[in-house]
């Protein structure tokens, strides 16, 4: 046994050894798997313009936003409309489902609710919430089509309505419990000061509780809308894969989502312009929901009310 | 003193005691229109609590439905025996698999990359651009729709690298789709873990990865996994990147290898649901197969509860 240690030494030692080794290998360690994620938004990126930019050299504007699309002809034609046509109706359906729905839960849960109905109905709102969207898909396919057929005799088997619906559903949880906790965020004081004042519950809600909110809410609606277009599997089994121009909710349209699964799977062979169009419709619907949650940020940042 | 009984206008004062001039008001109670606010208020609260209620009764008719649908088929056959196109003689075995097999990739990878990233972001990146970066680029990747990853797997991994079809190709695909959520959450565990900790390493001289891996990772590791256990779930559940790898409809072989074409639990629901014009019994399988995927899923995430709510250490 060693009588005498010296601290001293015996850091220097420490210094010398190892601590240098790991603490220079293990950043650059970490820092190379940090920068896989920045890695796959370039691949991303990267993967859908390239392919994109064939598509677009090989087809004149005035085709693209044309409404006449059939990529399987013997003479082809690829307008995007019918496909922005459809996303949009879905989403707009779906947001007329979810917009009032899940406000008016965000408003119950966070202005009305007691502490205790609110634990039991949170946790079940997340469940509907993790349900696999190809659930829905067949939720809406084999249920509400079915059903919306009584009340609606002329739906078709396919059509844009139902899975709209059921897509507004599934996302009602998203806005309740994004506007919930904007609602959340408003000091108990202002609420309290505006009940001490003789206003009822209904009149806090949307005369303090909700102008304090609005940003987180409007963000909320942001994201719904984003999280609607990007949806697949409720769109591509239930409403179908027809490309008609159309403004008629009972009829099968088909969004950008559908079209990319639909293509994929086996119709498009490598190389054909078909094929590259899969990647310009990806483009715009990458651009489309980066846009969305930009606005998403930008709102609840800059109109965030500091109290 | 006023009567709040009568209804109508009414005058009243209001002095004050020891003030030589007394100040009067008028002021005008409407019961009418307080009344009415109140039964607003109350109608309002109905309404809410049945637009939240709403959600909860869709949930239960949607598992009421597919409990119907799957009765009968959901046997212990459905579970060992391979796909078929005839219904009676059909299983998800194959499926199984191929679900398995995709975890199999997804696990490792995504825990390696995401509690890498989470360490580089919370304990070595510095508060500068870099890291501003990465995190935006991390939230933005969050929301881009999971069918655009599936484009990045069929041109980089099934393409570029030649993979295909394979469990490979899908596994990698669905790893990055749920890194961001393995990051965000092993972000928030690696925050949750107090300072003094570290700084009391520290001081027995200890270096910082000695730090990182003996004092912060084993306080954060039950935050680490209910992440993780959320991530995998949603891989699990999700269809649209391995449809767009162009997974073919019928598999009957099974999946030997990560190298092979496979099959999984969501790709054979919608397979089943597309082809219920042609085989109305498919709607059954697809619905038994619904119900597996399900039961999968309320599992893991019971889990990922217990584990939270047994280890996590408050501070």
């Amino acid at each position: 046994m060693k009588d005498n240690i010296s601290v001293r030494e015996t850091i220097q030692n420490n210094i010398k050894n190892k601590k240098n080794i790991t603490d220079k290998i293990m950043p650059a360690f970490f820092l190379l798997m940090a920068s896989i994620s920045v890695l796959t938004t370039f691949g991303i990126v990267l993967t859908l313009i390239t392919d994109a930019y064939r598509f677009f050299i090989a087809v004149p504007f005035s085709e693209i936003f044309s409404t006449k699309l059939a990529p399987l002809n013997a003479n082809p034609s690829f307008g995007i409309l019918p496909l922005i046509n459809g996303t949009l109706i879905s989403t707009l359906i779906a947001m007329l489902v979810a917009g009032p729905v899940g406000l008016a839960a965000a408003i119950y849960l966070s202005q009305f609710a007691s502490e205790r109905v609110r634990r039991t109905l949170k946790p079940i709102m997340e469940v509907l919430a993790g349900i696999p969207t190809i659930v829905y898909g067949f939720f809406a396919y084999s249920f509400v089509t079915p059903l919306l057929m009584k009340i609606i005799p002329d739906l078709g088997a396919k059509n844009v309505l139902s899975p709209g619906i059921v897509m507004g559903i599934m996302i009602i949880p998203l806005v309740a419990s994004l506007s919930e906790d904007a609602m959340n965020a408003v000091p108990e004081i202002m609420r309290e000061g505006a009940l001490g004042l003789g206003s009822t519950r209904l009149e806090v809600a949307l005369k303090v509780v909700i102008p304090s909110a609005i940003s987180g809410i409007l963000a909320s609606f942001v994201l719904a809308i984003s999280r609607a277009v990007g949806e697949t599997m409720i769109v591509t089994i239930a409403s179908g894969s027809s490309k008609n121009f159309t403004f008629d909710i009972t009829q099968s349209m088909q969004t950008m989502t559908g079209y990319i699964v639909e293509f994929t799977s086996g119709d498009a062979a490598t190389g054909t312009t078909g094929y590259y169009s899969l990647y310009a419709v990806g483009l715009l619907l990458f651009l489309f929901t980066m846009v969305m949650n930009l606005i998403a940020q930008y709102i609840s940042h800059k109109y965030r009310e500091e109290y | 003193m006023m009567d709040f009984n009568t209804i109508g206008q009414k005058t009243f004062n209001l002095s004050t005691k020891g003030v030589k001039k007394v100040n009067t008001y008028k002021i005008k109670i409407d019961h009418d229109r307080i009344n009415r606010r109140i039964k607003l208020n109350n109608i309002s609260k109905v309404v809410f609590s049945l637009s939240t209620v709403f959600a909860l009764i869709v949930l239960a008719i949607l598992l009421y439905r597919i409990g119907v649908q799957s009765y009968g088929w959901l046997n212990f056959k459905f579970l060992t025996k391979n796909l078929s196109i005839f219904p009676e003689k059909a299983g998800i075995y194959g499926a199984i698999i191929g679900t398995v097999g995709l975890m199999l990739i997804v696990i490792p990878v995504t825990l390696v990359l995401g509690v890498a990233t989470a360490i580089y972001l919370e304990e070595y990146a510095t508060r500068g651009k870099m890291q501003a970066f990465i995190k935006i680029n991390i939230s933005n990747l969050a929301s881009v729709p999971s069918v655009i990853f599936g484009l990045l797997g069929l041109t980089v991994f099934s393409r570029m690298l030649n993979l295909g079809s394979s469990i490979l190709a899908g596994g990698l695909t669905m790893s990055l789709l749920v890194l961001p959520i393995v990051v965000v959450s092993s972000q928030e565990a690696i925050k949750a873990v107090p300072n003094f900790l570290r700084e009391a390493s520290y001081a027995m001289g200890a270096n910082k990865w000695t730090t990182v891996r003996k004092v912060v990772l084993p306080v954060a590791i039950p935050g680490i996994l209910t992440g993780s256990i959320l991530a995998l779930s949603r891989a699990i559940g999700e269809t649209a990147p391995l449809v767009v790898l162009g997974i073919p409809t019928l598999i009957l072989r099974i999946p030997k290898t990560i190298m092979d074409d496979f099959t999984a639990l969501p790709i054979q629901i919608y397979y089943w649901t597309l082809d219920t014009v042609l085989t109305a019994e498919y709607a059954n399988l697809a619905a038994a197969t619904i119900v597996v995927l399900l039961l999968v899923l309320f599992i893991m995430n019971s889990f990922a509860i217990v584990i939270r709510n047994k280890f996590q250490k408050r501070f």
